[in-house]
């Protein structure tokens, strides 16, 4: 490799013990970054705390999520029910733990799906001046237009049997729940995205790297891209935050997932007859959907400065 | 255009005086026009240069003469629309530049012609480190692997003489300064070991220390890696120091080509004797207490232009013919060649201005002060 350059002798005697130890990987640099944002790391342990509970939780307190006990109608926290009871006397703290799987899941795939059709649409329009940019303007513009609690009516009223028959009830109802909240999320994204390629694709550095031979895709992959996250992630946590929120209005009109399957939006709408006699049967979901948004909202302001190198920290 | 394979051979270019090697590069007649709302402009119209292996080609002129604009359209990099290559062809090692296909271009962009820009805080990545910006050129070119394009990087971080560049490669392009950077991203364009470097402007950002700093380091690794340069800039004294030869650009045109030497000793269009008059001078400025001179006037719009010489509207010694046709570039002496139609005459004896401003070729952006 040196033999390339004609130099390379000289510089190969100048740089004769240069220790070849391994770059800085950019993770451990990232890492010690974040570390330093102390509410972001308050909220990565809260929320790995709720992400290691639902996942665990079911095996350990094993209470059924079903069975009614009358006799324990709406009784408040105590050893035998940590979180109490609800109406039909079932056990909401393993309701909760079960219920937490799926709003989580729903929350974070459905921001997987609106960043990812938020970063492709808005990147291909923001590269591409002209027609393509217009037309995939005028398709966001469109779906922002688009009164959305109908269409989602009508789109799960349309797919949701045919959904279930294929991969059963449970899972029909998630993968159209995410794809609806997902594929109307994404649109705020595409225009960030858009907006941030506009501005960088004039900056000399992208330049620079396509005069030094950088395909187009290149310079979106590892140019534009790169430099375009910082708003999307914050984006993104909001979306998870949203999306788990809308799955609880879904519930609530009775188009989410069906009532036994006790998700927490579920569980809050299910509570809120009875805020005056068990109010810690809204409380505990409510407490719950409110720190894991806070805390991914955290997380993601603690990922964007810790990604970001200009930031001194 | 099509007649060129023949070029090759015989030398027989249009202003490359005497038998010589063939150019690296050379270009013939090139006209980049921008279409505006307002109509085209001319931005580089017929020009024509070469540049030899191993050779420092100075570009100078003022802002908005065309210089850049020469140098994008040989990367191909200018912005096509609103740009349009209306004419000529860029020839290098033999093939046309301008009938390559995308891919083939970016071949050639890093590994036989590359680039330094003109403002080197904007010009990296903020997002990567140095080290993996260099390496990013040498993987995507060489298909070196990951390790040993780190290693050229340190390689080529010493090469411009960053000091400790095996920690320097980890930083980021924030923790560099002005001259540091410009160093850098002379170590990214040399780290394919081209042939021919494109340098638009690569001091005008720096102070002056630094700037003769990089001139120094340019001029060093041209010799140690016997590339040739293409140096753009708007400062004589930069020419003066660095070039071999030199093209003075005016309005999208040539207007005089000569070497380093000749050209201050012996400059023949008036446009590059009011620019080397302009100079400031420490010995004769003390002595004589004069004003430094000034060309009067303002560089023409470029909008549409007439034929006739484009310098005609500020020319101290312009003429009726001078707006009648365009002078063509032709011969002085060896290796000299001027665009005025007193080329021959010294200036002592050119005749004064006999036309008034209002008959110039190119729209009267300002009339003469």
């Amino acid at each position: 490799m040196a033999g390339s350059i004609p130099a390379s002798a000289t510089v190969d005697a100048l740089a004769g013990g240069a220790p070849s130890r391994p770059q800085a990987r950019w993770g451990t640099e990232a890492w010690r970054r974040f570390r330093r944002h102390k509410l972001a790391l308050f909220g990565t342990i809260i929320l790995g705390l709720i992400i290691f509970g639902v996942l665990v939780g079911p095996w350990l307190w094993k209470v059924p999520i079903n069975d009614i006990d009358f006799n324990a109608r709406l009784a408040g926290p105590s050893l035998a029910h940590p979180f109490g009871t609800d109406d039909l006397g079932q056990d909401l703290f393993a309701r909760m733990l079960y219920g937490g799987r799926i709003s989580i899941a729903v929350g974070l795939a459905a921001m997987v799906i609106a960043i990812l059709f938020g970063v492709v649409i808005g990147a291909v329009a923001g590269i591409s001046s002209g027609k393509v940019d217009a037309a995939l303007m005028w398709l966001t513009d469109l779906f922002l237009s688009l009164p959305q609690l109908p269409l989602l009516l009508l789109i799960i009223y349309l797919f949701r049997d045919s959904l279930k028959n294929i991969v059963g009830p449970e899972m029909g109802v998630f993968i159209l729940i995410v794809i609806v909240i997902g594929g109307f999320r994404w649109m705020p994204v595409a225009r960030l995205v858009r907006a941030q390629f506009l501005s960088l694709r004039e900056k000399e550095f992208v330049e620079a790297a396509r005069a030094l031979g950088a395909s187009p895709f290149r310079l979106v992959a590892r140019h534009l891209v790169p430099n375009s996250l910082g708003p999307v992630i914050v984006a993104g946590t909001i979306d998870v935050a949203a999306a788990i929120i809308a799955e609880s209005t879904l519930s609530f009109l009775g188009l989410g997932f069906p009532p036994d399957i006790p998700t927490w939006g579920r569980i809050l709408f299910d509570a809120k007859d009875y805020l005056d006699v068990a109010p810690h049967w809204a409380l505990f979901p409510g407490t719950l959907i409110f720190l894991t948004v806070l805390s991914i909202n955290y997380l993601g302001d603690g990922l964007r400065d810790a990604l970001d190198p200009r930031k001194v920290m | 255009m099509a007649g060129n394979t023949g070029d090759r051979k015989t030398g027989d270019k249009p202003q490359a005086h005497g038998p010589g090697p063939v150019p690296l590069l050379h270009i013939r007649d090139l006209k980049t026009h921008f279409n505006t709302d307002d109509g085209m402009v001319h931005a580089v119209d017929g020009v024509s240069m070469h540049v030899h292996e191993g050779e420092t080609l100075g570009i100078v002129g003022e802002s908005g003469c065309g210089k850049s604009v020469t140098a994008f359209t040989v990367m191909r990099l200018v912005p096509i629309p609103p740009a349009r290559i209306v004419g000529g062809e860029i020839m290098w090692r033999g093939r046309d530049l301008l009938k390559l296909s995308n891919a083939e271009m970016r071949a050639i962009r890093a590994r036989e012609i590359a680039m330094v820009f003109q403002e080197p805080m904007t010009s990296l990545n903020p997002v990567y480190t140095i080290g993996e910006q260099i390496a990013e050129v040498v993987r995507l070119h060489e298909k070196a692997g990951r390790k040993e394009a780190m290693d050229r990087a340190v390689e080529m971080l010493k090469l411009v003489r960053i000091p400790h560049p095996e920690q320097r490669v980890k930083d980021y392009p924030h923790q560099f300064s002005g001259g540091m950077r410009q160093r850098v991203m002379i170590a990214m364009a040399l780290s394919c070991n081209p042939k021919l470097i494109i340098c638009d402007e690569p001091t005008t950002a720096l102070d002056v220390t630094i700037q003769a700093q990089i001139l120094d380091l340019l001029t060093d690794l041209k010799e140690r890696m016997g590339m040739a340069v293409m140096l753009i800039t708007h400062a004589m004294g930069v020419i003066a120091e660095t070039a071999q030869r030199v093209v003075v650009m005016y309005a999208g045109k040539v207007v005089e080509e000569a070497p380093v030497g000749e050209l201050f000793a012996n400059p023949r269009h008036p446009y590059t004797q009011g620019l080397i008059r302009s100079i400031p001078r420490i010995d004769t400025a003390a002595i004589e207490k004069k004003r430094l001179e000034a060309i009067k006037g303002v560089v023409p719009s470029l909008l549409n232009p007439k034929p006739g010489c484009r310098f005609a509207a500020r020319c101290p010694h312009a003429q009726p013919e001078c707006v009648a046709a365009t002078p063509p570039l032709r011969p002085v002496s060896l290796g000299h060649s001027a665009a005025c139609i007193f080329a021959e005459l010294p200036a002592s004896k050119r005749p004064p201005r006999s036309i008034d401003a209002s008959m110039s070729p190119v729209a009267p952006a300002a009339a003469v002060a």
